[in-house]
């Protein structure tokens, strides 16, 4: 039985890993791939199938568990921003050495324009880097059938697979044929020794990874999500990546000798030199950085036109619009009216109400005494704070590294060094950092700012609520120097002290404002309301 | 036939709810659509937009080429020209006349109410001022999808009134009537 459905991006991987008989999604949310582990968690069909979904610490923690399951024969589906292929990269590289029992599949969403993110890296490299498959949907269909191609190649091949969306595809909605769920893998664990990555196990393992790389280019070339169109001019042909294929389409490009859509990696060569040898010039179009531009370069050889993002046919950075694909294919701008002249941009900011205002308001009035304190911030809502009126950040670099920098700062005679962490990001990546600092005795005064969710992303879990004291104690920061208080404008003078001697005092404090976030407090509170009535 | 659509607003203002209306009404008179959102940190009170795309044919990209938009719905003034130069030669600007200030420089309200006014389709109504005045504030993205409702020409009012009915159901009868209410007073406004 098969049926249409209107479905994000998201939501087409998520329902297309159920029906595929997902056993579980392992993943710590991050924009723009949060709607998937959330679908799973919302459907009927995932709740009845007991399939795994609660959130995970970080994306590494997501990344084992998932070779866990897949080592217990059952399919397992990991998601991530694409800044959480960073954090997971060790498990990942190393389960293409492994392999897999059951299915893997390893979702990367990038964020090319950097809508909600501090780099546009593109995980494709990853992808090469650990030498699997990749798959890259150009549509939210394409995103849906992928899925159960994805779990079966990657069973067929004992490799992971990875899945690489971007923005414009993950948060965009379209209708979606849907087809009926299949079974789920029975339970078998593993008998083989190739889970033990000892160097002599190892060798083997990355001799048989190197051999199947014959066969992952045969399948590429063979496969139906890479297809060439035929154009009947002479001259120029376009490989098109992903959803760059959809603006090529849109702009209706004439005069073209081909069309190559590539939606499967490594690249399928044998078309990629049919395309060439039929054209004089090819242009490579793909959303994020110039992987394929660069590969195309080596497989045709440097005397052949090669046109994209490394020639300046099309921007370096930034994602890619109909606007700069039409251009890049020669269509005329179509603008009809100048920019407006009363339009200012408007950023976002932190919540009316929000306890992290109190927070950075308490800061910036004990920093103030201190020519030279510096904040050193992290990633979540209270980045907001390195922004008018705040302006309170010295940086904000990655998950968890607000308390080792200010560490390093302060080994290196700043004073005094501060840190401000999120609550979600401190069991994500701050608590190893709080321990070196606890076994150096750093002189650093360490704020977690609790707001009892993961806000940033729309407030799912957070794993370490309600454990916060206790892990700082079981780190080893001295009871006296951990301190609780809550955020609100009425208790400012309490706050301030409690900062201004734990500035004072020469080692590792933690103080930790705690107040629920005010966005999923109405909802909570809406909810109730609702439920009265 | 197409209509592209762009919704435009300030984080937490309702353009999504609008976007979902539209969306399942485009869905039950099987018109191909494509919708581009904005999730994420733009969410907290930043500029937030929807690309929406109806057509009786296939639809390639998410995203709507400049100069391509038959309709720019805005929650607010400012935001509305922020898209202009995505609009159509013929294209409409329907918007709320109400600025929401939630930043420092926000451009001087009488400059701005007459570079809306020189647009050459536009249709402007006080949206949240009507939403108090009938006591559901809750509900003026409501009132301007009905204003714009006109204009989107390949769904029918009464299509959308459906879809509004579908969406809002599993919050009660109340919360129903009150969206279709406001619907239809944006609805009136438009064709007096």
């Amino acid at each position: 039985m098969s049926e249409h459905k209107l479905l994000l991006g998201d939501e087409a991987i998520a329902l297309g890993a159920i029906h595929a008989g997902l056993s579980g999604v392992y993943a710590y949310p991050g924009t723009p791939s949060t709607e998937i582990t959330e679908f799973i968690q919302g459907h009927p069909l995932a709740r009845e199938r007991k399939i795994h979904s609660r959130w995970c610490t970080n994306e590494k923690t997501a990344m084992e568990a998932a070779l866990g399951m897949s080592y217990a024969g059952r399919r397992a589906l990991v998601c991530m921003k694409h800044v959480g292929m960073n954090v997971c990269a060790d498990a990942f590289v190393n389960s293409a050495i492994t392999g897999v029992n059951g299915g893997i599949v390893v979702l990367a969403a990038d964020d090319p324009s950097m809508h909600s993110s501090q780099n546009e890296q593109d995980s494709r490299f990853y992808g090469k880097f650990a030498m699997v498959p990749i798959l890259e949907p150009s549509t939210q269909q394409e995103a849906y059938d992928m899925m159960a191609v994805a779990f079966t190649m990657s069973e067929t091949l004992h490799l992971p697979v990875l899945m690489r969306v971007v923005t414009r595809l993950a948060h965009s909605r379209a209708s979606v044929m849907v087809q009926e769920a299949k079974e789920q893998n029975d339970f078998k664990a593993d008998e083989g020794r190739h889970w033990v990555l000892l160097p002599a196990i190892a060798r083997k393992q990355y001799e048989l990874l190197l051999s199947k790389q014959s066969e992952l280019t045969k399948l590429s070339e063979t496969s139906a999500f890479n297809k060439t169109e035929i154009g009947a001019a002479v001259g120029v042909g376009i490989i098109a990546c992903g959803i760059a294929y959809n603006y090529v389409k849109e702009a209706r490009a004439e005069g073209l000798s081909g069309l190559l859509k590539v939606s499967q990696y490594p690249l399928p060569d044998a078309q990629i030199k049919e395309l060439a040898s039929r054209c004089q010039k090819i242009i490579v179009i793909e959303d994020g950085q110039p992987v394929v531009e660069q590969d195309v370069k080596a497989l045709l050889g440097k005397d052949y036109p090669i046109e994209g993002r490394l020639t300046g046919l099309l921007p370096r950075t930034g994602e890619l619009t109909p606007d700069n694909v039409g251009k890049a294919l020669g269509k005329p701008e179509a603008k009809n009216f100048e920019e407006a002249k009363n339009v200012v941009g408007r950023p976002p900011a932190l919540c009316p109400g929000c306890g992290h205002r109190d927070v950075y308001a308490a800061l910036n009035k004990v920093a103030a005494e201190y020519p030279g304190a510096r904040i050193f911030g992290d990633i979540g809502c209270y980045t907001l704070g390195a922004l008018p009126p705040f302006s309170a950040l010295a940086s904000c670099v990655d998950m968890g590294a607000s308390i080792t920098m200010a560490k390093g700062a302060a080994d290196a005679g700043l004073f005094p060094a501060i840190a401000v962490i999120g609550d979600s990001t401190f069991t994500h990546s701050g608590m190893t950092g709080l321990l070196d600092a606890i076994n150096d005795r750093s002189n650093i005064t360490v704020i977690i700012s609790d707001n009892l969710t993961t806000a940033m992303t729309g407030g799912q879990d957070s794993a370490g609520t309600s454990k916060f004291e206790a892990i700082c104690l079981g780190l080893g920061v001295e009871p006296e120097h951990l301190h609780v208080v809550v955020p609100l404008p009425k208790n400012m003078d309490d706050i301030t002290n409690t900062i201004r001697n734990e500035i004072n005092y020469n080692g590792v404090s933690v103080i930790i404002p705690r107040r629920e976030c005010i966005q999923t407090l109405n909802r909570k509170l809406r909810k109730q309301k609702s439920e009265k009535q | 036939m197409k209509k592209d659509i762009i919704l435009a607003g300030v984080g937490g203002q309702g353009i999504l709810s609008i976007a979902t209306v539209i969306g399942q009404a485009a869905t039950q008179a099987g018109l191909h659509l494509k919708q581009a959102e904005v999730h994420g940190m733009s969410q907290r009170g930043g500029d937030v937009q929807s690309n929406l795309r109806l057509s009786t044919e296939e639809i390639y990209s998410d995203l709507i080429p400049q100069g391509g938009a038959d309709l720019i719905i805005a929650m607010e003034p400012m935001e509305a020209l922020r898209y202009i130069t995505y609009l159509a030669p013929d294209g409409w600007v329907v918007t709320s006349s109400e600025p929401f200030v939630n930043i420092p420089n926000y451009p001087e309200a009488e400059a701005l109410q007459q570079e809306v006014d020189a647009l050459p389709h536009v249709a402007k109504l006080g949206i949240e001022a009507m939403a108090k005045e009938i006591k559901m504030p809750k509900s003026s993205n409501m009132i301007l999808l009905g204003m714009a409702a006109p204009y989107i020409e390949i769904l029918s009012a009464e299509q959308l009134r459906r879809a509004i009915n579908a969406i809002f159901s599993k919050k009660g009868e109340a919360i129903v009537q009150a969206n279709i209410s406001a619907f239809d007073m944006g609805y009136k406004a438009t064709l007096q």
